[in-house]
């Protein structure tokens, strides 16, 4: 599930983040950027975890509540919050988080299978996790926490 | 790209050069032929056009193309040569002929075969024409040719000729040059050269005809030459080393070893030659056809000395690198009103200096602006030339004779734009020729020349593009229009409507005047179709008609897709922003003029029509109760299926101009809105589309519903 | 010094491709694209094999052999005719202008090479 420019190598870089209570993380070839959080337009029609989009440069950035998307309670942004800006493909979205804690270098061995104590919902959308002396970090496999195109949504 | 890649690519943009000239030449020879005089030089430069696509093609292996082309050309040739004389029916057939050679290029390029028959008979009317017989110089001969003319001298000798004779040959060679092989640049050593990679070469030169040095005439030529040759070429081969020298000398190749070949190789040389043609054939043909191969290392890339002049100085750009710098543009422009913005807030405005440089900033940032527009604008002569097909062959089909005339047909258009008229064009001037001008009999009778005229021009008209089809017809008949519309159920019987109301009924779906369906516009799309098309440019169409004079219809544009003029408006505290081409006006209606039709649905009386209204807020999800619309502003748009809706907005806040965002990139299609722009304070707001907003959230509202709430009220 | 070549043709397809071939070829290409820019380029460029279309506009191939063999620094120059024509009349009409020899089009770009290193000194 990890990307194959990644998993290639195995010595990976990350980017920590928290969420709600938890501790989740993606690797750091994903991230453009990290901003804080400006109001964002309001998009019709779209899933409740689109908070809208922003002005990234000129770009038309989508945010995603990424709580709201594992499943955990909707955040209300104000402006602690943070936005990581990821790329994946051709696609840049970024995802509300309540604060990025560090950057830190795993080896690919000590991310482990997520364990069955997790919620369902999370654990469709992890990778795997890494366990540190004093936390669990989840690691998120980010194709999955892109926003839903409106179009399927509405084929539903 | 490969190197190969991007010659296909400039042949391909070569043709559509040509396909154009060719075009420009027949119209002028057509003029010619009108005024008794056909210049020779338009015809040689309509032959050339043909000469170099077959050319072309040929490279590429396009047989189709390089055969049809082939057979025209000859028809040009005979018209060169003036044993042809252009008359009109001979340049209908060149036309068509041009018709189709296009449809070829075009073919090719999407490498796709074309089917149907037309080829085939235009080959056969070609040929009549032409007198010639496809075959004589044909493509089949040259691609024969084309090998065989260098194969003997060919460094790698292909596996192919191996079946032919592996024995060594013995030849005995005697070559009296005269002085003409010298003068035409040929020499004895280069053919010499050519004999050793043959084989084993003895050479013997008898001098004995040198004049003493006084005597000498150095441009003459004295030598007599005899080489011996081993070699496991044929003789024909051999021979074939001295065709460019042929006529030049004095040549006699005999075999000297009976054994090898049958004897008489001298005196049967001329015949060997062509009659081994079919012979090579097969080794050659797979090299004719094969694109020119691209040899790695030794390129020394983009060339300095071969850059060539042009009657026109121009460069080709990537067209992904003009849409970057129209973006990065478009971003300077909104930047410098949040700059504007920014300094307002602060009160520096009223700062004469700050604000005389931030005029010019704002000055400069538009010329910039436009200036980069102009790179993706192009002419529309090659739209109006395709259109000239169309109304010649609209014209056959309908039995009809119709001039077709352009007004400045240089007007500049952005490239897209161009590209997406295509199709409403087409089916505009189809309607002029079939609906728009009578049959030649009623125009007679009506007193007017015979054949009718189908005018298309293009103008800038204050910022935009105006783009009108006009024909000399009997105009549009607007009894048997309204006729037709209140059998359809389209207006009620006892409406009254003023002339222009009748002429827009034509752009309303379904309607086809026609009383069968002809060939020609009964193709299932109708004007309705023209007009959604047009619209969705940010265009609007208009039709104006003169009872026995003619029908206009003017196609009004924005120069460019990149941006709109929009009118900001609050929705529910968000800002949007609605095209103002689709706005048809904006109105605050009073309390009496609003009713209520059904639980759910609102209408508001514009001039005793009852149009549904939409609350933006409500359809977009950013307030759940309805406002009361009497505190709202209503726009006014037209859906293209003819009903008006009213959009209900909080208030307007500004009319502007707004470069355009897409939102597919990052996210995706959100319903009912077109794009997103980045307003001067640097926030995103939504562009709406009118017509999916109507259409996929309007109340679905019977027509006769709205009659009957007409009685009542 | 490598070999120098003008390559005289009206189709800019054409052209791009004989500078293609002849580049990879590892000869110094010029091109013009028509009789008279070739024959204008002529003086300047001096090259050591000239290779011409027939049908251009302003001026023939048979012009630009023609014009080329009235200079008498150039009357030994090779010059071949490029044409898509096989007929031997035409063939015959350059013989006699004086080209040097032709190639046929579609030409092949070994053999077009070839052909030009051994009419090169």
């Amino acid at each position: 599930m990890s990307d194959p420019a990644v998993s290639n190598n195995s010595l990976r870089e990350l980017v920590t983040f928290r969420v709600g209570d938890q501790d989740f993380c993606i690797d750091i070839m994903m991230v453009r950027e990290i901003r804080g959080w400006t109001p964002a337009t309001l998009l019709p029609h779209a899933p409740s975890y689109v908070l809208g989009v922003i002005n990234l440069r000129g770009s038309v950035v989508p945010i995603v509540d990424l709580a709201a998307r594992l499943g955990l309670a909707p955040s209300v942004p104000d402006p602690r919050h943070v936005i990581v800006i990821a790329v994946v493909g051709t696609q840049t979205v970024g995802f509300l988080v309540n604060a990025v804690s560090d950057i830190m270098g795993i080896d690919q061995a000590d991310v482990q299978p997520t364990p069955d104590v997790t919620s369902e919902v999370t654990r469709a959308f992890i990778e795997g996790v890494i366990v540190t002396d004093e936390r669990m970090l989840r690691v998120i496999d980010i194709k999955t926490v892109l926003p839903k195109c409106m179009e399927s949504e509405d084929a539903q | 790209m490969s190197a190969s890649a991007e010659i296909r690519q400039t042949f391909f943009q070569e043709c559509d050069e040509l396909l154009e000239a060719l075009d420009d030449g027949l119209y002028e020879i057509d003029q010619g032929v009108a005024d008794g005089e056909v210049d020779a030089e338009t015809v040689n430069a309509v032959f050339r056009s043909v000469h170099s696509i077959k050319g072309g093609a040929a490279a590429f292996g396009l047989d189709d193309l390089v055969h049809f082309a082939h057979q025209f050309e000859t028809v040009l040739d005979v018209m060169r040569d003036g044993q042809l004389v252009p008359n009109e029916d001979v340049m209908k057939v060149c036309h068509r002929a041009a018709d189709h050679l296009s449809d070829l290029v075009a073919a090719g390029r999407d490498e796709r075969v074309l089917e149907g028959s037309t080829g085939a008979d235009l080959i056969k009317k070609l040929s009549e024409i032409g007198g010639r017989e496809a075959t004589t110089g044909s493509s089949e001969q040259q691609s024969v040719d084309a090998g065989v003319s260098f194969q003997p001298l060919g460094l790698s000798l292909p596996m192919d000729f191996t079946f032919e004779e592996p024995a060594e040959n013995d030849f005995s060679i005697q070559l009296i040059p005269s002085a003409s092989l010298y003068s035409s640049g040929n020499d004895v050593s280069f053919l010499l050269r050519e004999l050793i990679e043959l084989g084993e070469v003895k050479v013997s030169v008898d001098t004995s005809e040198l004049p003493d040095f006084d005597e000498m005439d150095c441009s003459d030529a004295y030598f007599k030459w005899s080489i011996d040759l081993r070699t496991t070429e044929a003789a024909s081969s051999v021979r074939d080393v001295f065709e460019f020298v042929d006529g030049m000398c004095e040549l006699d190749v005999t075999s000297r070893e009976p054994s090898a070949k049958p004897s008489g190789e001298t005196e049967e040389e001329d015949d060997d030659g062509p009659p081994a043609l079919p012979l090579l054939n097969g080794a050659s043909e797979p090299d004719a056809v094969e694109p020119p191969r691209q040899q790695s290392g030794r390129s020394e890339g983009k060339d300095k000395t071969g850059a060539q002049s042009g009657p026109k100085a121009t460069v080709r750009v990537n067209l992904d690198l003009v849409d970057r710098l129209i973006n990065m543009v478009g971003e300077l422009v909104i930047n410098q009103a949040v700059l504007t913005q920014c300094i307002d807030d602060a009160g520096l405005l009223d700062r004469g200096d700050l604000a005389t440089s931030l005029a010019e900033f704002k000055n400069l940032a538009r010329d910039i602006q436009e200036s980069v527009m102009a790179i993706r604008a192009q002419s529309v002569k090659p739209l109006f030339q395709r259109m000239a097909r169309i109304v010649r062959e609209a014209a056959e089909l309908s039995g009809k004779d119709a001039d077709f005339q352009t007004e400045e047909e240089t007007t500049e258009v952005d490239k897209t734009i161009i590209e997406r008229l295509v199709d409403p064009l087409t089916h505009m001037i189809r309607n002029a020729v079939d609906h728009g001008l009578e049959s030649r009999d009623d125009r007679i009778a009506a007193g007017k020349p015979d054949q009718g005229t189908i005018m298309l021009s293009a103008a800038h008209r204050s910022g935009r593009v105006l783009i009108e089809v006009s024909d000399d017809g009997a105009g549009i008949n607007r009894p048997k229009v309204l006729k037709i519309a209140t059998e359809k159920g389209l207006v009620s019987p006892d409406a009254q409507l003023k002339d222009s109301e009748i002429d827009n009924l034509l752009f309303m779906p379904g309607f086809s005047t026609a009383d069968k369906v002809s060939n020609l516009s009964g193709r299932g799309v109708g004007m309705d179709v023209v007009k959604s098309a047009i619209q969705k440019l940010g265009g609007r169409v208009n039709i104006q008609s003169t009872p026995g004079k003619g029908t206009t219809m003017s196609i009004s544009l924005p120069l460019t897709l990149a941006v709109l003029d929009g009118m900001v408006v609050d929705v529910a505290g968000q800002t949007m922003v609605v095209p103002i081409t689709a706005i048809v006006e904006t109105l605050r209606p009073k309390a009496g003029d609003i009713h209520r039709l059904g639980a759910e649905t609102s209408v508001v009386s514009v001039r005793n029509n009852l149009v549904p209204i939409i609350d933006l807020g409500v359809v977009f999800g950013h307030r759940s109760q309805p406002m009361a619309i009497s505190d709202m502003v209503l726009l006014l748009v037209e859906s293209d299926n003819g009903t008006s809706w009213a959009l209900a907005v909080d208030q307007i806040f500004d009319q502007r101009q707004v470069v355009i965002k897409g939102l597919e990139t990052n996210y995706g299609h959100v319903p009912g809105v077109a794009a997103a722009t980045i307003l001067g304070d640097g926030n995103i707001a939504l562009i709406i589309d009118p017509e999916e907003t109507a259409h996929r959230n309007g109340p679905v509202i019977d027509q006769r519903d709205l009659a009957l709430f007409d009685e009542v009220s | 010094m490598s070999t120098k070549v003008l390559a005289i043709d009206d189709s800019r397809t054409i052209r791009e491709m004989l500078k293609h071939t002849l580049s990879s070829g590892g000869f110094d290409v010029l091109l013009a694209e028509d009789g008279l820019d070739g024959v204008e380029k002529l003086e300047n460029f001096n090259p050591d094999l000239v290779i011409t279309d027939i049908n251009m506009p302003r001026m023939d191939g048979f012009g630009v052999i023609e014009a080329i063999r009235r200079t008498e620094k150039f009357n030994g120059l090779p010059i071949l005719v490029l044409t898509t024509e096989s007929a031997q009349e035409l063939k015959e009409r350059a013989k006699k202008s004086g080209a040097t020899g032709w190639i046929v089009k579609p030409f092949d770009d070994e053999k077009l090479i070839g052909t030009i290193r051994r009419i090169t000194v």
